[in-house]
């Protein structure tokens, strides 16, 4: 009794040990989300004639039928969905070869048939990018790119060719943001999908080397099938960082502001364009981020399916299946 | 025979993949490079011609660096802002969610599965999506131009917590704690004198990793800051882009070395760890 007595009192401590976080994520988290749902319904502008705040003021829906809507009514013809468009398929170029790369890499690191000497080397030096502040780097590619003088140029121009103004133009741009962004990543994905290789348990390798199966059979039939629920975690953390990509479309083109024709502009420079240039229109830029809320919502909603704890809702099951026939039986 | 050629199908393999390595290498390594080089080089060389040799300018246009920041903010003003923001942010960051992790695993309290489902789900949704709620409620707070909107935020982190609690569970057994108690040693006690030196290591990690993220965010300083003294280090690689320092090429290589050289140099003696840390968070099982 006593004892039971003191153990309650210790786990009271509990909420004085959480406390600090909750109060910091309420006033700095949740109540400027709060506030960004509320100015979603709101006017809220500045008249840039008088320079004077407008709103905020409720006006309904308003805000989200010229996010989704466009003037003429098409669904999806605005740019919110534009740059939503435009952020998937930065993300998508480069996360595809970075994906690919990095299990080709993490299969020869972990290949016990064919050892691979220097990894440690290999791997500081593919990973480095990734902690370079990227800011840094994209005004270093800017520089490295620039027409018509950039490195880049006149190493074209010394071969004889034209040089190329690679920040005039949609597909370069938007080719060079999404080599930058598979530049950085892919040694991150590398070690991840390394890690969950040597996760596997080194047996079943063995067991099917026994058997006669050659790298090749290994890797796509043992690796693959037992590595893909890291695949999977990194494929939805990839794609909800990439929805936040800001800092390198924002400073590699020219104006800053998804050159050329708004065609590199990402969901997050929109928020900001909306929000801090021209007329500020805080309200119309509070809806934008709540359908990059419910974007990243249902990715989270996949990761959360995918890695929930397989096992663990078995057992539960088979504890109700258990209970549902003591019951029956009684 | 066959397992000679089966040798020799090794060796090549062994080749041809080195190669490919060092190629990558060369990669990572090459865009660094050019700006090293052109950085030694006189803004007249940059424009002109392309060189992988090094030159000896380095000198004047670090100068002349020097020389065009002092005229509004001198440049180790926002290596110091950056640094400031970085190392109260990732103190009180990786403290606060060592404290949070510590709470929910060691106590049994009412709510603590709830707490903790909670904490997992917030940990996906990116603070971009708050952010001009955040602007908003920072200005009318009067906190604008100011770090505490930078620093402050960075005790409610989610990742770390979730990190702290993973590594909590096999490096923190219970009957320490428990012994502790029977000494009579009082809550926050036990934690900062047991349960954090015995969390070193990945306290270490997370430091590196909280720390690298303040140094590089661009996002919030940009929306916060307003007056150029107060700007961060990302900031300031903005401004470069600017018209002030548009033909200069000298003088922006050399700036961008600056900018670099700082996390360049942490990550030559930390990457050992940096890289263990980034196996250690992509393997949840």
């Amino acid at each position: 009794m006593n004892k039971k007595h003191k153990t309650v009192e210790y786990d009271r401590y509990g909420y004085l040990f959480i406390a600090p976080f909750f109060i910091v994520f309420g006033i700095f988290q949740l109540w400027p989300f709060i506030y960004t749902i509320g100015l979603a319904f709101c006017e809220s502008y500045t008249d840039t004639m008088f320079n004077v705040e407008v709103g905020p003021y409720f006006n309904g829906l308003a805000n989200f039928k010229t996010v989704i809507f466009s003037d003429a009514g098409k669904l999806f013809d605005t740019y919110t969905f534009d740059a939503l468009w435009n952020t998937f398929v930065m993300w998508f170029a480069g996360f595809v070869p970075q994906i690919l790369l990095a299990l080709l890499l993490a299969a020869w690191f972990t290949d016990t048939r064919v050892k691979l000497r220097g990894q440690g080397a290999y791997k500081m030096l593919v990973f480095m990018p990734n902690i370079i502040t990227a800011a840094t780097i994209s005004v270093l590619f800017y520089k490295l790119f620039d027409f018509p003088a950039g490195p880049v140029n006149q190493l074209l121009t010394g071969a004889g060719m034209d040089s190329v103004r690679f920040f005039s133009n949609t597909f370069s741009c938007r080719g060079l943001i999404a080599f930058i962004n598979f530049w950085m990543w892919y040694g991150n994905t590398m070690i991840i999908l390394t890690a969950g290789i040597l996760g596997i348990n080194p047996s079943l390798f063995e067991a099917a080397r026994v058997d006669g199966a050659s790298s090749k059979h290994i890797f796509f039939n043992i690796t693959l099938p037992l590595l893909k629920p890291i695949m999977l975690f990194t494929l939805v953390n990839s794609a909800i960082g990439g929805m936040q990509m800001y800092d390198i479309p924002k400073l590699l083109t020219a104006s800053g502001y998804g050159d050329p024709d708004f065609t590199t502009r990402t969901i997050t420079m929109y928020i900001r364009d909306l929000a801090f240039t021209g007329s500020k229109q805080l309200g119309k830029s509070s809806a934008v981020s709540l359908v990059l809320f419910v974007v990243t919502l249902i990715m989270s909603l996949i990761l959360f399916y995918i890695m929930r704890d397989k096992d663990e809702i078995a057992e539960q099951k088979a504890i109700k299946a258990r209970k549902k026939l003591e019951r029956s039986k009684n | 025979m066959n397992t000679e050629s089966m040798t020799i199908n090794i060796r090549i393999a062994q080749f041809l993949r080195g190669l490919v390595c060092v190629f990558l290498c060369i990669l990572s390594l090459f865009p660094f490079y050019v700006m090293l080089v052109n950085a030694t080089r006189s803004s007249v060389d940059i424009q002109q011609s392309f060189s992988l040799m090094f030159s000896n300018h380095i000198g004047d246009n670090y100068k002349n660096l020097i020389k065009q920041c002092n005229e509004t903010v001198p440049l180790w003003r926002y290596m110091a802002n950056s640094l400031i923001i970085a190392v109260f942010s990732t103190s009180l960051g990786v403290y606060f969610s060592t404290l949070t992790a510590y709470g929910v695993s060691i106590y049994k309290f009412k709510g603590v599965k709830f707490v903790w489902a909670f904490i997992l789900a917030i940990m996906m949704i990116p603070a971009q999506v708050s952010s001009i709620g955040f602007f908003r409620f920072v200005y009318q707070t009067n906190m604008g131009n100011s770090y505490i909107p930078l620093i402050i935020p960075a005790i409610a982190a989610p990742a770390t917590i979730f990190f702290m609690k993973q590594y909590m569970q096999s490096a923190l057994p219970k009957e320490i704690i428990d012994a502790a108690r029977i000494d009579g040693s009082g809550e926050f006690r036990t934690f900062n004198e047991i349960a954090v030196p015995l969390m070193k290591p990945a306290i270490a990690t997370q430091c590196i990793f909280c720390f690298i993220g303040s140094w590089n965010n661009l996002y919030t300083p940009s929306m916060i800051l307003t007056s150029q003294a107060k700007y961060t280090l990302p900031m300031f690689v903005q401004i470069m882009r600017g018209e002030r320092f548009r033909t200069d090429f000298g003088i922006i290589y050399v700036g961008l070395v600056i900018t670099i050289a700082p996390i360049f140099i942490v990550y030559c003696i930390l990457s050992k760890y940096i890289i263990a840390g980034v196996a250690l968070g992509g393997v949840k099982e």
